[in-house]
């Protein structure tokens, strides 16, 4: 229960949280875009800016990216970090 | 095909055919990695710019000296990776893999490493000869950040170059590093990145498959690697290469393994990561860096749509309080001049020969040349807000106005730049990614009222609204802003189905500007500006002379007369007379044209009284919808060239010319009718 509680989508994440990504379920253009901007299973994210509503900056291997809210519902994580 | 480099794919551009034998070389990197700055302060002004063959990418080249031998330089578009997503990506790596450049420099940040190395992981798989410029070493000893160019240079088995190109830090030890590898020194050979464990049998087994089939001159484990990440350019290309019976097994593998791709990225990363942990340090570790401060204001949701209006305010009016004056002196004191002294010295020609020069090359080519100094300020401005980062910052916090139109906040920038002029801002359409976004951009932008449009709004304004003249004009760029929304919007549903495009954008560190870059951005864009002037501008500047004089030498019984005459119906809609239909149809080659034909129409004092002329002849209800007429009214002609030019199709480019034709006659009828029921 508590495992499940854990995996949210990218947009859920409060600013100022750390995740780790599990899942990118985007269509193929989107995926492909979001790995080579850092975006793959098993990295850490922390997210710089979300005010619930409109696009949110998440950032990812050092770079800060913007992405749209549609984008980020389809990154699933799990909250917390593993370091 | 029209394009004048269609050739260059294989001869390279005009520069190069000077010195066919000069080595070549190629800059990589991904965007805001400051590439562009170190080409600029590579070639200086040796450069040209162009279009990739077929593309509407733009591709920049030029030359510069190493140790007095002339060496051309390629500067590949800004990518983050080497898929087959982009045009953009596809022109790299077909330029490294079919080319063969001698070196190629690969831009990366020191600010950013892990990332920018993403490139470098794909480069070291294509076997080009790599030379890496670790760049922004100032931003990143500003974010505190630390990077060893030694360890980072043994760990990747490639030759690492650290530099600051803003400051022309580091370039003489780049070109050091360069001439080495050009005169003869083994270029060096990485170690490539391999795909994560779970999926190496899988690639090995593709590669036993294709090994004998793969064409020249790719790479047979990059083209495995590419098979197995789903690219669709390679997939076709080996589909077409393969005996039946292989791709059939082929297929089959690669089916099993669709989601492959994460398994290849990862592997790159995993490869990026162990040269990072060798080579950065980050001693000050959760230190708040300028970039995080500023965004808190800046990318907030509403401090930074204020800071956005606030910046955009000053943007106008620097552009009008630098620009406007320059703008009337040239006007009145170089081309009323200048048109007198032509008129002087063909005083003994033909009477068409002078008109043609003084009214058609002069009036026309010569008006629309005195709006550079406004453009040259505004793209200096411009130039500099997206030198420093502010532009991603401002594409951002526009992204849920934007959405209202089916687009996201790139299409911003473009939209932004048209405030200027409509023809930068299609070409600037080039940053939006996804091809319907670009169009419905492309068809919105010119309802954005450029500098052209405000100048015959500051003409007429005042003459008849007097002190009201600074609301009507506000009122003028909101409606145009309005109309540009709902027309968005309704082209999104109508043609583009809703669809929407992914916002997916990086937002870059801010960093000091440097004038060297911000300096040629300006140069660049205004020259292309003034060779529209000098080609598309004057022919149709000179058609438009003729159809005024012709045919009897006088333009109340001209073509262009009749013309207005018959299509009066038409314009009494709007509460306009046969002058006024004419006015704004010669506004098609320069929008600012129509204060010149009223000029000619009433009467051959030019300007002196026309203002006063116009208020005794037109009813305010007239002159308001004639405003509104002008800013909606079909873009000019320079923009519908340039909207061929980028939609590459006469019939986008036609229902452009037919959406704004109708959203200005219905706007301006329906103004021209309520202004008449209020009494104006």
């Amino acid at each position: 229960m508590a495992e499940h509680d854990r995996r949210i989508s990218l947009s859920e994440m409060t600013t100022g949280d750390d995740a780790t990504i599990l899942a990118i379920q985007g269509g193929r253009m989107v995926n492909n875009r979001l790995a080579s901007l850092g975006f793959t299973p098993g990295v850490q994210v922390n997210m710089t800016q979300n005010y619930g509503r409109g696009p949110l900056i998440v950032t990812v291997r050092g770079t800060r990216v913007a992405i749209g809210r549609g984008e980020a519902a389809k990154i699933i994580v799990e909250r917390g970090s593993h370091e | 095909m029209s394009n004048c480099h269609d050739t260059s794919a294989q001869t390279a551009s005009p520069l190069a055919i000077m010195d066919v034998d000069a080595p070549l070389i190629a800059l990589a990197g991904q965007p805001n990695m400051g590439k562009s700055t170190l080409f600029n302060l590579l070639t200086g002004l040796n450069q040209h710019v162009g279009n990739w063959p077929g593309k509407t990418v733009e591709r920049r080249e030029g030359h510069f000296d190493l140790n007095g031998r002339s060496v051309r330089l390629v500067d590949l578009p800004g990518t983050y990776s080497l898929t087959a997503y982009s045009p953009e990506e596809v022109i790299a790596r077909e330029f490294i893999l079919r080319e063969k450049p001698s070196v190629v420099i690969a831009v990366v940040s020191a600010a950013n490493l892990e990332r920018s190395l993403y490139l470098v992981a794909e480069l070291a798989t294509l076997k080009a000869p790599v030379v890496v410029a670790l760049n922004m070493m100032d931003v990143a000893a500003q974010e505190g950040i630390h990077v060893d160019a030694q360890v980072l240079e043994a760990a990747l088995g490639l030759p690492v170059v650290p530099m600051t190109a803003s400051k022309a830090v580091g370039v003489r030890e780049l070109l050091g590093v360069v001439q080495d590898i050009l005169s003869g020194k083994p270029a060096p050979r990485p170690l490539p990145p391999e795909v994560r464990a779970d999926h190496r049998k899988v690639l090995d087994k593709i590669e036993t498959l294709i090994i004998a089939h793969v064409p020249e001159p790719y790479p047979h484990n990059w083209v495995a690697l590419k098979l197995l990440e789903g690219d669709v350019e390679v997939t076709r290309m080996m589909h077409t290469a393969l005996p039946n019976d292989v791709w059939d097994v082929v297929h089959d593998v690669l089916r099993l393994h669709d989601d492959a791709f994460l398994a290849v990225a990862s592997g790159r990363y995993e490869w990026i990561g162990r040269m990072v942990r060798a080579a950065v340090a980050r001693p000050r570790v959760g230190q708040i860096g300028m970039t995080e401060r500023l965004d808190r204001r800046a990318a907030h949701p509403l401090w930074g749509l204020f800071i956005l209006a606030g910046i955009l305010g000053l943007v106008f009016w620097l552009t009008f309080t630098i620009g406007s004056p320059i703008q009337a002196w040239l006007d009145e004191q170089v081309v009323t001049p200048l048109a007198g002294l032509a008129a002087g010295a063909l005083a003994g020609a033909p009477f068409w020969a002078q008109g043609m020069v003084v009214d058609g090359l002069i009036g026309g080519v010569g008006t629309v040349l005195t709006f550079l100094p406004i453009l040259v300020v505004f793209f200096a401005a411009f130039a500099l807000l997206e030198d420093v980062g502010y532009m991603a910052r401002a594409a951002y916090v526009m992204d849920n106005l934007m959405h209202l139109m089916g687009l996201h906040g790139k299409s911003f920038l473009p939209l932004f730049l048209g405030f200027g002029c409509n023809v930068p801002a299609i070409m600037g359409t080039r940053v939006i990614d996804s091809w319907p976004a670009r169009l419905l951009t492309i068809l919105i932008a010119p309802l954005v009222p450029c500098t052209a449009r405000m100048a015959v709004v500051a003409f007429i304004a005042p003459a008849f609204f007097g002190a009201n003249a600074i609301w009507v004009s506000w009122g003028l760029v909101l409606l145009s802003l309005l109309a540009l929304v709902s027309s968005g919007a309704l082209l999104n549903r109508v043609i583009f189905k809703g669809q929407r495009s992914a916002f997916i954008m990086e937002m870059p560190l801010y960093h000091i500007p440097n004038a060297r870059t911000i300096g040629l951005l300006v140069w660049q864009r205004s020259l292309s500006f003034v060779r529209k002037a000098g080609t598309a501008i004057l022919a149709m500047s000179l058609l438009v002379w003729a159809l005024s004089y012709l045919p009897g030498g006088d333009l109340n019984t001209s073509f262009l007369a009749r013309f207005g005459q018959l299509i009066e119906p038409v314009g009494s809609w709007m509460g306009f007379d046969w002058r006024l239909t004419v006015a704004l149809i010669t506004s098609f080659p320069a929008k600012e044209n129509a204060i010149a034909t009223l000029g000619v129409l009433f009467g051959n004092s030019p300007n002196v009284g026309l203002a006063n002329i116009l208020v005794a002849s037109f009813s305010n209800a007239s002159a308001l919808s004639f405003l509104v007429v002008t800013m909606l009214f079909i873009p000019c002609m320079a923009t519908v060239a340039v909207t061929k030019q980028e939609t590459n199709s006469w019939r986008w480019t036609l229902l452009s010319v037919f959406l704004l034709l109708g959203i200005s006659v219905a706007a301006g009828a329906a103004v021209y009718h309520l202004g008449v029921l209020f009494g104006l």
